[in-house]
């Protein structure tokens, strides 16, 4: 067992857990961090994408001894301060980028990244950044419309 | 369970030789994680799992630099690194391009090169490349360094030669000369997160109009990551034509060996790699 410390979402927290666990039963059990979903749990789906030290991941595939000190940010981190929806899940919800929610969690994240690099959101650059994502409602050209304007108003 | 399974977390090199000196038995490293999770996950021979020696922590073996005219990967450099290096994109630019065929970013942000190289699956992306490009692979331990040519790695079905107290340390890789190029193509259901049916990779040039120092290796289609030598044979020194290509098709089709399973028959990737030789071809003449 290890005590694991690591910053979830600007907040430190601790859980004593085997080296091998899994870094998304580590939020989800140990934090109750509901929102990361697991989806196929083998790194194909990308329902459990968050943020480890800025990079994207599959948290099914990142055991806990490699999360140690580590920043986490989930989908509970993408809201502003206030508790309001950040620009990219207003315009997920105004959208109708989301229908059954499953895949949303972890688009949010890997879309948040591509925001984030500041690139120029093209649809092909936009869906190689999503292409880890898959929304088995079908709904990605509603999912892609939301993040290119997302990141156009992010660059404004 | 995998609560009973010992890890090592090795933050230097002789911290992990530590281990190395008399390796526990069942002994795996973790590296990204990206193939040992999910056989944990899938609970695919945990009985074989005694040990796991975690070397995520070894930064010294995360780069990507160029000593002495060859290209140097470090066994951590992950798919992410080799796709967005400027020195692998301006020196190899396939490699960086294939990296980003591996799976998608949240794969490249953890999967490495080691990790790849070591897991030894037939299907290992990069591995026909460092194969076609001429690489070699540097492994140690306690016992010191050697070096080892990747077309001698595989020895068998998800074997290497790597002894149970070696680490793979990097990859070596002779930089093209100006009239030489490399050149992949890997054809899965769809581009991101696709496991390879067959993939190709073809390394040399044309001098004088005839090929020469070309190396043919391809992956998906025996039970090793394969060096092609007879298709090498038919098209060293000969023009790039249609007797050239339908010759070394031949030999190409004739020492692959390809199984069929649930990626496609066997014909099928028979075929289909035969295809790649003749479309790729006359890219290095080119």
């Amino acid at each position: 067992m290890i005590e694991l410390v690591l910053d979830v979402n600007g907040a430190e927290r601790s859980a004593r857990v085997p080296p091998l666990r899994r870094l998304l039963d580590v939020l989800r059990e140990e934090f109750g961090l509901t929102g990361t979903k697991e989806g196929c749990g083998e790194g194909e789906c990308g329902a459990c994408s968050v943020l480890l030290d800025g990079e994207l991941v599959n948290a099914c595939l990142v055991p806990a001894c490699q999360a140690q000190g580590a920043k986490v940010v989930t989908v509970e981190g993408l809201a502003r301060p206030d508790g309001t929806p950040s620009t990219l899940q207003r315009l997920f919800l105004e959208r109708g980028a989301a229908q059954c929610g499953i895949c949303t969690p972890g688009m949010l994240l890997a879309a948040q990244r591509f925001i984030d690099l500041g690139a120029t959101p093209t649809d092909e650059a936009v869906r190689e950044a999503l292409a880890g994502n898959l929304c088995r409602c079908t709904g990605y050209s509603k999912i892609v419309e939301a993040v290119i304007e997302a990141a156009r108003e992010a660059r404004r | 369970m995998i609560s009973r399974i010992p890890v090592t977390s090795a933050r230097s090199l002789p911290e992990a030789y530590a281990l190395l000196e008399k390796p526990p038995p069942g002994l795996r490293v973790l590296a990204g994680g990206t193939d040992l999770m999910v056989q944990l996950q899938a609970r695919v021979g945990l009985e074989r799992i005694g040990h796991v020696l975690d070397i995520w922590g070894l930064r010294e073996l995360r780069f990507v630099d160029r000593a002495e005219g060859l290209l140097r990967l470090g066994a951590l450099a992950t798919y992410g690194d080799l796709r967005d290096s400027p020195l692998v994109r301006e020196r190899l630019p396939a490699l960086a391009e294939l990296s980003r065929e591996v799976g998608a970013r949240a794969i490249q942000s953890r999967g490495t090169l080691g990790g790849n190289v070591c897991n030894a699956s037939p299907a290992g992306d990069t591995l026909p490349l460092l194969i076609a490009a001429g690489a070699s692979f540097v492994v140690g331990g306690p016992r010191g360094e050697r070096r080892i040519a990747a077309d001698q790695f595989f020895v068998a079905y998800r074997r290497t030669a790597l002894a149970p107290d070696e680490l793979f340390l990097r990859a070596e890789l002779p930089e093209l000369a100006p009239h030489e190029r490399l050149v992949y193509r890997k054809v899965g259901t769809r581009r991101a997160q696709s496991i390879s049916r067959t993939l190709l990779a073809l390394r040399g040039g044309a001098l004088g109009g005839r090929l020469a120092g070309v190396r043919v290796a391809a992956g998906g289609v025996a039970p090793v990551p394969l060096r092609c030598r007879l298709a090498e044979a038919a098209l060293e020194g000969r023009p790039v034509d249609a007797l050239a290509v339908a010759a070394a098709r031949a030999a190409l089709e004739g020492e692959i060996r390809p199984i069929s399973d649930l990626r496609g028959s066997a014909d099928y990737r028979r075929e289909v790699t035969g295809n790649l030789l003749a479309r790729l071809l006359p890219e290095l003449a080119g």
